[in-house]
């Protein structure tokens, strides 16, 4: 097993390092404790920026460019931070045909962002889902991670807009 | 841990249980607590202490009528309430021993309850997903035990290659068979997979299994290793499925405790241990090769088979991957015999299969139901049928790489060749019904949108055949297709299906195919009339302006 003193310095005094550190003496700082990791670092941080992958890639000795690449390859892996919240639109089938497709549409109105994106002043990010598994009560939306059933065009913007105040 | 232990275990879960006189049980699956059934198991808990009454409330898995959530059951008998709010606490608990309101109650002598056949869902709804004891009151962990003193390796694959017991992710490749060529292969390190990365969009089965009943999989998983020789399993669970991570993170420590995971499992030289590998939403990764390659970290893109992962799968060793269900089966199939459930369900397609039923129908929720249930049994007898004002057009099985069925083939009996036959699969399990407010060519390039934002990239006629076909149905549905480009189109999905590397690509025509088959006028009044009858298209935008 590899010791601490092969490990690149942590990127900052951050005590979250410690954490996604952890993630990787568990799994013996072994190549393919890659992904589990870089989801310890999402889960920490909230997304994954360059300072994070340099530190796991050289943790782990994979090639900075797997590390991207496998970063990129997931739709969960976010590269850019999140805003202060999340609206999460669920576009699996059942929700496509009871609607979702018209929800998403009112959401980027109201947000004038397209799905994917943050608003620019960093307070709501508006993201698509294949499917969340809330299929008996589609549309289903997750508002700051907590999911919302049947969801009506008001419903949503009225959400939306209360966090906007 | 021996029979009599386990028994102990067993008859003190039971009293501890029976010491209760009633008993209300909560569902805190993924459906009910989005709809914060677990305040809802707090206020009951509460109120139970207030009144000082002699009753037992727990949180239970998935009830299966999840359309009606909230939903509660009081023990012991079985009376379903639905739609449950906080505020009806105080009046379940002052009627506990009494009739419960009728606005509460949910009557389970319908077909919805009556024509299910539960194997896979025998404990969901009835045990707390979070405590082993009640698993093994359940009989829980009697087929390990059993297989690992009284059944050779050898014996195990052929009782479960005497119960036709096929792959639950959709293909529907012979368990017993699969199991045998693991077993067979010469190697000290193999390895068991289990799929739980359930991408398709509308199926949700595998996570309710897991939410609901996740020792059943661990079982299942843990016979699996002692029949092909592994020690080492992993469960590759999607990321979007916290709640399911939680109860299985919690059942393997509750396994490790009492020892049915580790080193000399009940007392004998089988050891093993399970992992959980949390995915990163790609719905590539549930093909085989993929998920492999996933697991060792990498991105998650498949490589041509053979070899097949039975032979060089998870670092190149031998690995037996199976579905979510597929392992959930086993229990019940060494329990109750091989035999027993070849006796359940058609010629080819034994057993049961759990769908996750949804889209426009009443009852939307999970149900289980033998092969060979018909169609129209599952959607208007189990379903209840289209609501008010609306006709049902076509029931959509097997995801992105399944098809559209139209009514005249609601009698067809729900088998893997039927199935095939009408052009679609059984895939996983998610049976979306759809009325006449659904434009099937719309349908078509949602699917397809779908298969080609999924697409890995590793292989060009998915890559780009995918684009493509999404390119020509957006014509349609906007109004500027030609009527050439109908045949490209098909051309192309013969291009696809035939050379694309994995499943993904060759299945991913599939949804076109079969609406073509179908409902191919809608198709031609898209691209001659620019005209969509259902009205949700772009195109119908067009034709006024120009009227």
């Amino acid at each position: 097993m590899l010791t601490n003193s092969k490990m690149p310095p942590l990127p900052s005094n951050d005590k979250r390092w410690r954490i996604v550190t952890g993630t990787m003496r568990r799994h013996g700082f072994a190549r393919d404790a890659l992904i589990e990791t870089l989801h310890t670092v999402q889960e920490y941080f909230g997304y994954l920026d360059k300072p994070s992958l340099r530190f796991v890639a050289a943790s782990l000795h994979v090639p900075l460019s797997q590390a991207y690449g496998v970063a990129t390859f997931y739709h969960y892996f976010t590269l850019k931070p999140p805003g202060k919240h999340t609206c999460l639109v669920c576009l699996g089938t059942a929700c496509y045909i009871t609607g979702a497709g018209q929800l998403l549409a009112a959401a980027e109105a109201s947000l004038n962002v397209k799905a994917g994106e943050t608003t620019p002043d960093g307070n709501v990010s508006l993201v698509s889902a294949r499917c969340i598994g809330s299929c008996s009560m589609a549309p289903a939306l997750i508002f700051d991670g907590e999911t919302a059933g049947n969801v009506s065009e008001t419903v949503l913007r009225n959400k939306l807009q209360g966090w906007n105040n | 841990m021996t029979f009599e232990e386990l028994e102990q275990i067993a008859t003190d879960a039971r009293a501890a249980k029976e010491t209760f006189p009633r008993a209300l049980n909560v569902c805190v699956a993924a459906g009910c607590l989005s709809l914060h059934s677990d305040a809802i198991k707090s206020a009951l808990e509460k109120e139970v202490r207030r009144r000082g009454a002699n009753c037992r409330v727990a949180g239970t898995g998935c009830m299966g009528l999840c359309s009606l959530g909230p939903l509660v059951t009081r023990e012991p008998d079985g009376h379903l309430l639905k739609n449950v709010a906080e505020s009806d606490a105080p009046e379940i608990v002052a009627k506990l021993n009494s009739a419960m309101p009728e606005r509460l109650l949910y009557s389970r002598d319908q077909p919805f309850f009556q024509r299910q056949t539960a194997i896979v869902l025998e404990n969901s709804g009835r045990i707390d997903p979070e405590k082993i004891e009640e698993y093994i009151a359940a009989y829980g962990y009697q087929a390990l035990l059993h297989a690992l003193t009284d059944l050779t390796p050898a014996q195990i694959v052929q009782e479960v290659s005497k119960s036709g017991l096929r792959g639950r992710g959709g293909a529907g490749y012979p368990t017993g068979l699969k199991w045998g060529t693991v077993a067979k292969t010469i190697g000290t390190t193999k390895y068991v997979i289990c799929n739980a990365d359930e991408g398709d969009p509308g199926a949700f089965m595998d996570r309710s299994v897991l939410e609901s009943d996740p020792h059943r999989v661990l079982e299942g998983m843990i016979v699996a290793g002692y029949a092909v020789g592994a020690n080492l399993g992993y469960i590759y669970v999607r990321a979007e499925y916290p709640l399911a991570i939680k109860r299985l993170q919690v059942a393997i420590r509750d396994a490790r405790r009492l020892g049915f995971l580790g080193s000399q499992i009940c007392n004998t030289k089988f050891s093993f241990d399970i992992e959980i590998r949390i995915g990163g939403g790609a719905f590539v990764c549930g093909e085989e090769t993929a998920l492999i390659a996933s697991i060792e970290g990498r991105r998650g893109t498949p490589r041509p088979r053979p070899p097949f992962p039975a032979q060089s799968g998870l670092w190149e060793m031998p690995t037996l991957i199976n579905n979510v269900e597929s392992f959930a089966n086993i229990p019940t199939i060494l329990r109750r015999g091989g035999e027993w459930y070849a006796s359940l369900g058609t010629n080819k397609s034994k057993g049961t299969k759990v769908f996750a039923l949804c889209g426009k129908v009443r009852n939307v929720g999970l149900i289980e139901v033998p092969m060979g249930t018909p169609l129209r049994q599952i959607i208007f007898d189990i379903g209840g049928g289209v609501p008010e004002g609306h006709r049902f057009k076509a029931v959509q099985t097997g995801g992105p790489s399944g098809g559209c069925i139209p009514e005249q083939f609601l009698d067809l009996p729900v088998d893997y060749e039927s199935l095939k036959e009408v052009g679609s699969i059984m895939g996983s399990g998610g049976m979306i019904v759809m009325d006449d407010s659904a434009c099937m060519v719309n349908v078509a390039r949602y699917f397809m949108e779908f298969c080609m934002s999924e697409s890995c990239g590793k292989c060009i006629p998915c890559r780009a055949g995918t684009a493509q076909m999404f390119e020509l149905l957006t014509r349609m549905t906007n109004g500027t297709a030609k009527l050439n480009d109908l045949d490209l189109l098909e051309e192309l999905c013969d291009m696809v299906s035939s050379t694309s590397l994995c499943g993904l690509g060759q299945s991913a025509p599939n949804p076109v195919l079969s609406t073509l088959r179908y409902f191919r006028e809608e198709y031609m009044e898209h691209i001659v009339r620019k005209h969509c009858r259902a009205g949700v298209c772009e195109c119908n935008k067009l034709a006024e302006v120009s009227a």
